[in-house]
């Protein structure tokens, strides 16, 4: 039922497979935590261009599904003349922008939830708008919303799976040529499930570690 | 700085005349504004001199509140002008007359020596007391940490709250928090005060220790002004007494001129309210049989 050797075998290239899983997702999510502390403040800002500017992202990133948006960007350069986007650039790229719509909206609700009188103190004592939200209003919203950016990490994990359409070795795609040399599908699929569920405890640890370290100061 | 009271000054709604013959630190002539059709205040002239402390009384929707953030241009007043010593708050006039807004560094100008605190205190909750109380001086006034968390460690102290200055505010109590807000105003060494009604959201028992800084304050010779409901507080510590009622400001002068003298009859009903208000043990002859 299940061949020890060929799984044995398969661990090397699944493990180089997860750092690239791991590469895309997390670098995507990083950037992606960027691009939304951008957006959301965008969103609350008083300028009305600006709230539309940051409405019209989230209204295209979030709408159109991953795999398209891959799909775009990979092709978009040379369709302008571009040179070519490496695939890693491409999936970091897409997984960034992608995640970005989404986070945004997450910290647009943490950052409403914070009084205020506390932009206002802040603003009185000279504070500057960066500074509000760095020091002030982006510690809190985090916290507020730490449980649900978590769980957009997860999701990014799983959903970076897509990005082997654009030609990179990623845990799937591993798997998907693994099972296409040796027919074991339910082994190598198996395998492959297991990889991504494990991957999500160290993260899940992570989290509530966080969420407990931040509980301590206000509680 | 010992208290003095002010000349006194008949009541009356024109500004006191002669009171003081320095400059007034604070100057209001005229200021007005409205929220579309609501006039919240109208024709209001005030002026504060140098370690005065005013008192701003009134009901709820008086405007009592709108003026005192006016004064530091929360809120856009949009008739009138306020000079912060000697400067407009808020507005520059262009060429051609008219009112725009000042920009960043004129607002901030203007504000310097500007502290305020709230009624709902205001504190950064993730910070703690002593990291409340360095953050503008570290990113605004670009003091190093050490030098920082010297002069946090002496406000703190100047508020009794030297030994929780390590604490996060949910650990203290409201008083405590409140005292807090005024030790963060304090290390940036404001020349004037403002306080929006800073014991409304407090427990009754909590209230004498933020009184007591106030008072300290005030003693100390900060021109101070205080949108407040403890007439108590005012009667002893405040030079003048403004009451507002509907956007105006109706009468004004020394406590014992606005609490025992007058004869407005706005003034004097607000003023009975208040009594009846806190009066807990009532008896009448007719209880007693």
């Amino acid at each position: 039922m299940f061949d020890w050797p060929t799984f044995v075998f398969s661990l090397p290239l699944l493990g180089k497979a997860l750092l690239i899983t791991l590469q895309t997702s997390l670098l995507g999510n990083a950037f992606g935590f960027v691009i939304a502390i951008l957006i959301s403040s965008m969103q609350l800002a008083k300028m009305p261009l600006l709230r539309r500017l940051g409405g019209s992202y989230i209204f295209i990133f979030r709408g159109v599904p991953l795999l398209v948006q891959l799909l775009v960007i990979y092709y978009l350069a040379p369709m302008l003349g571009l040179p070519n986007l490496s695939p890693m650039v491409a999936a970091v790229l897409a997984l960034s922008l992608c995640s970005g719509a989404y986070i945004a909206e997450i910290l647009r609700g943490g950052l409403m939830a914070i009084p205020p009188g506390q932009r206002e103190a802040a603003h009185l004592l000279g504070m500057s708008r960066p500074a509000i939200l760095l020091r002030i209003e982006l510690p809190q919203a985090v916290q507020s919303t730490l449980p649900s950016l978590v769980n957009e990490l997860v999701l990014l994990i799983k959903a970076s799976a897509l990005v082997s359409v654009v030609g990179l070795a990623d845990l799937t795609r591993v798997a998907q040529n693994l099972a296409a040399s040796d027919y074991l599908f339910f082994q190598h699929y198996l395998v492959l499930a297991g990889i991504y569920c494990l991957i999500n405890i160290p993260l899940t640890m992570f989290g509530r570690r966080l969420e407990r370290h931040l509980q301590r100061s206000l509680a | 700085m010992p208290l003095t009271l002010s000349p006194t000054t008949t009541i009356s709604t024109e500004p006191a005349k002669g009171a003081n013959t320095a400059t007034p630190i604070i100057h209001l002539s005229a200021v007005g504004k409205r929220y579309g059709n609501h006039q919240v205040l109208s024709n209001i002239n005030l002026d504060v001199h140098h370690s005065e402390v005013v008192c701003l009384i009134g009901p709820s929707g008086s405007g009592k509140s709108t003026l005192l953030r006016s004064m530091a241009f929360l809120e856009e007043y949009d008739e009138g002008e306020i000079h912060i010593e000697g400067r407009l708050l808020g507005w520059e006039i262009d060429d051609r007359g008219r009112r725009k807004h000042a920009g960043r560094n004129r607002l901030n100008q203007a504000r310097r020596n500007l502290g305020i605190v709230f009624q709902q205190f205001n504190l950064w909750p993730h910070m703690t007391a002593m990291g409340n109380v360095t953050e503008a001086l570290v990113r605004v006034r670009r003091m190093k940490r050490s030098d920082a968390e010297k002069r946090a460690m002496t406000v703190l102290e100047k508020v009794g709250l030297a030994e929780k200055a390590h604490q996060y505010p949910a650990r203290l109590s409201g008083g405590q928090q409140q005292r807090v807000a005024i030790a963060r105003a304090l290390a940036m060494e404001p020349k004037i005060m403002l306080f929006d009604e800073p014991t409304s959201a407090l427990d009754p028992e909590l209230v004498g220790e933020v009184l007591a800084v106030m008072k300290q304050l005030a003693l100390e010779g900060m021109t101070m002004v205080v949108v407040t409901h403890e007439m108590g507080f005012a009667a002893q510590v405040a030079n003048s007494v403004v009451f507002l009622d509907q956007g105006s400001i109706v009468a004004r002068g020394t406590p014992s001129e606005v609490f025992r003298d007058t004869q407005h009859p706005r003034l004097r009903q607000f003023l009975q309210n208040y009594l009846d208000r806190n009066a807990f043990w009532h008896t009448t002859p007719e209880q007693e049989n």
